[in-house]
């Protein structure tokens, strides 16, 4: 194997339980954004944007739409002859099997992986999360400052800052203290879970942290420790967008502002674009009668009826007389004559059909998941049909081959969840 | 599949004006995403076909950047793949291609190096779907030594093709290229199957005596001594090589049964990958009946057009009847009607540009106005 610089882990195992329905049978970063993409494209784009070509991509939550999605790399050009990309899910070894039960963890069993190419860094990376980023710059800084590991961080507002990683940072923003969702933050530098290490230095952490604790993570072990070793440990600011789409709310937003007339985050840059597993190139069709304002269409879509401040993914067709507002639709989605959505989700291969109302009525949270569903938005999961004239309120989610018989008076109040063959969302 | 396929450059027409400065007939760009080869590109790998050679010869750079890489169409393969032959001047032969048979012979060693029993030849210049399994069975069930896929125009112009007649089994009796007076309405659509050493055989032959065209040399001069078939195809199938028709054909794109069976039906027609982002209609933005290529930004009004990908309107600009094609820029308070905008092409604000029906405004490759 040839040796590599510098070779890129990414983490992609997580369910992203708060996006509910959405990331029922797949990752999170599976999950579609920006109509044709999916979440994980963002990170695997700015790897080969960056000039790295070695990735490995962890994967544990359904992964199997990952894998498919994935490939041998083609869409990124990271089919290569030597690195290129490698799913690593986890496997059973001699004397055990395990799960990956941390962030640290998983790179830990990943070691062997990771020394087939001697790399002088490693950079860890979270598949969850819309950005645009040169980590190519990152590693410069890196050996600049000639560190052990280097943390990218965003400079936020500081009363949000006890929901994040907070850095507290000494001269020339080296890091002397991390702490974890602080009350009373000290500093406004969150982490945005992109890591460079040295391998060398990373590598021996990894070991001794396993014998310390089983489920190794980089937030609460690695850094921590690293820092009380006196580890040359380093922030590295980002200026640029950074989202994690982490909430049904969140997610919204950031797909919405991709439609604004100059969005914050470009996607028609010419020399750094981002790439896609899509297997066709259609051009889309706007039909006679159709009216199209403030959205974002993607690749074989066929819109006869309205579709306003919306975000529509590949090959979804849209029937004379649909209303589309303030919504997301997913690939391959039909929604038929006369049905309207205002603020919903609807995920991959539904049927909405004739006449369907979604999004009306009062702003309840969901009766079963508040926390997940609370915006008024409500949602569809993926292959899911809904009958003919059924009324649907806020946040409310279906999921499933719904049928009349399901709807009580033909209505799903508002807070309301249908979601058959009894798993929960 | 039995066959390995070659897929050769219909020609260099004179009609389609200023559109093929830069480039021939198969890189024409059409229907918002593709170029014409694509289609019978598409058509070669979706019959199975995985061993495609493309022989071309005018002005090949706009095709060769398509061609860059096979795997769009599922042809990056070790076994077989696709072949891209250029012409090459060597001691004993100055010239480029003095035929399509000649194309043929010159690169006859891919025949000769293939162990596949037949060979399907084609023009990358028409707009199709075809499934050559279908051809193929045709050709053994009548035992044929040459088929030629054929159409029966019905009473339109057909002295722009070779005129087909055939015998109420469908065998030929006699070939007319280019009639003055037609004495059939049946063309030959250019799509051959014939038996590999049976091809190479009548190539060495011909091409010794000093001829080098398909049509003349081979067809019309074997039409008794051969057993050539018609085989009749019913389907959509157009040529471009008209500025009229070339228009035509994208604005049939706009019709719901073209849509269907080229954009909405499995086998699909593949194109390079190109990652264009979604396209983005803008506040303002007013579009019906239009085919929109992905990455094109869209703040003004379009109405019965092709726009390709990445095209960008500016607010207030009106579009109407057109094909624009990839990367063109159309300004604020543009005016724009039956008109043929090539790539690139950066229209100012306020301009007008009204072409009619018959005579398309066309701009080529890369004006600004």
């Amino acid at each position: 194997m040839h040796k590599k610089e510098i070779i890129s882990m990414l983490l992609a195992g997580g369910q992203g339980s708060r996006l509910g329905i959405l990331t029922k049978n797949l990752a999170k970063p599976a999950v579609t954004f920006g109509g044709k993409y999916r979440i994980i494209d963002f990170a695997l784009s700015n790897c080969i944007n960056s000039g790295i070509d070695t990735v490995g991509v962890l994967t544990q939550y359904e992964p199997l739409r990952l894998n498919q999605h994935i490939g041998i790399g083609i869409p990124w050009d990271l089919d290569r002859k030597s690195g290129g990309v490698t799913i690593l899910s986890p496997y059973v070894k001699e004397q055990e099997g395990a799960w990956y039960s941390g962030t640290a963890n998983a790179i830990y069993q990943n070691i062997k992986f990771i020394d087939n190419y001697n790399p002088e860094y490693v950079l860890i990376l979270s598949g969850d999360h819309i950005y645009k980023m040169d980590y190519s710059k990152m590693l410069d800084f890196h050996k600049e400052n000639n560190c052990d590991a280097t943390i990218a961080v965003l400079e936020i507002p500081i009363e949000e800052a006890h929901r994040f990683g907070i850095m507290n940072t000494g001269e020339g923003d080296r890091i002397i203290e991390f702490e974890e969702k602080p009350k009373n933050p000290k500093s406004n530098l969150a982490s945005m879970g992109i890591y460079i290490f040295t391998w060398k230095k990373l590598r021996q952490a990894l070991i001794d942290d396993n014998a310390r604790h089983e489920d190794s993570d980089f937030g609460k072990h690695i850094i921590p420790t690293m820092l009380e070793n006196q580890d040359r440990v380093y922030a590295y600011r980002f200026k640029d967008y950074w989202k994690d789409v982490g909430t049904i709310e969140s997610y919204w937003q950031a797909n919405m502002e991709l439609i604004e007339t100059l969005p914050s985050f470009n996607l028609y840059e010419e020399f750094w674009k981002f790439y896609t597993n899509l297997d066709y190139q259609t051009p889309q069709y706007i039909g006679e009668e159709a009216e199209v304002q403030k959205c974002i269409i993607s690749e074989g879509c066929e819109i006869y009826g309205t579709v306003i401040n919306s975000v529509l993914g590949p090959g979804v067709y849209i029937e004379k007389g649909a209303v589309i507002k303030d919504s997301i639709v997913m690939a391959n989605t039909v929604v038929k004559a006369g049905a309207v959505l205002d603020r919903c989700i609807v995920a991959e291969n539904c049927i909405i059909n004739e006449k369907v109302r979604i999004g009306e009525g009062e702003n309840i949270p969901n009766e079963k998941k508040p926390s997940i569903y609370n915006t008024g938005i409500s949602v569809v999961g993926e292959n899911t049909t809904v009958p003919e004239g059924v009324w649907i309120g806020k946040n409310c989610v279906v999921y499933g081959e719904t049928t009349h018989e399901h709807y009580v008076n033909g209505r799903l109040e508002s807070g309301a969840s249908l979601i058959l063959e009894g798993v929960e969302a | 599949m039995r066959a390995v396929g070659i897929i050769l450059e219909g020609g260099k027409s004179e009609k389609l004006k200023d559109l093929l400065v830069k480039r021939g007939i198969p890189a024409m760009p059409v229907g918002g995403s593709y170029r014409a080869i694509d289609f019978t590109l598409s058509n070669m790998a979706n019959s199975g076909i995985n061993k495609v050679a493309v022989i071309n010869q005018y002005n090949c750079r706009s095709l060769l950047d398509h061609l860059s890489s096979a795997k769009w169409w599922d042809l990056g393969r070790k076994q077989g793949g696709l072949f891209v032959f250029s012409p090459y001047i060597s001691n004993n032969n100055p010239f480029g291609y003095r035929g399509t048979a000649d194309a043929i012979y010159r690169n006859i060693n891919f025949l000769k190096r293939s162990n596949e029993p037949f060979v399907i030849i084609a023009s990358g210049d028409d707009i199709y779907k075809m499934d050559y399994n279908k051809v193929l069975e045709y050709h053994q069930q009548k035992q044929a030594d040459i088929t030629i896929v054929c159409k029966d125009l019905k009473g339109k112009d057909v002295s722009d093709y070779g005129v087909m007649i055939l015998d109420e089994d469908n065998r030929l009796k006699e070939f007319e290229e280019k009639p003055l007076d037609p004495q059939s309405s049946i063309i030959s659509l250019g799509i051959y199957v014939i038996q590999r050493t049976l091809l190479i055989k009548l190539l060495e032959d011909i091409v010794s005596e000093g001829r080098f065209d398909i049509v003349n040399d081979l067809i019309v001069r074997y039409r008794r001594k051969l057993k050539i078939y018609g085989c009749p195809f019913e389907d959509y199938w157009r040529s471009i090589r008209t500025t009229e028709s070339y228009f035509d054909v994208n604005m049939d794109f706009l019709k719901k049964d073209v849509r269907d069976l080229f954009l909405n039906q499995y086998p699909y027609i593949a194109t390079k990958v190109k990652d264009e982002p979604p396209a983005k209609y803008n506040p303002g933005a007013c579009v019906k009946d239009c085919l929109v290529g992905g990455g094109s930004i869209i703040n003004g009004c379009a109405e019965k057009s092709v726009l390709f990908r990445k095209v960008f309107t500016g607010t207030n600009s009106y579009i109407k009847n057109s094909v624009i094609m990839e990367g063109t820029y159309i300004g604020n308070n543009c005016r724009i009607e039956y008109a043929i905008l090539d790539k690139e092409v950066v229209v100012s604000d306020g301009r007008e540009l009204i072409g009619t029906k018959g005579n398309p405004i066309i701009l080529k490759k890369g004006s600004v106005i």
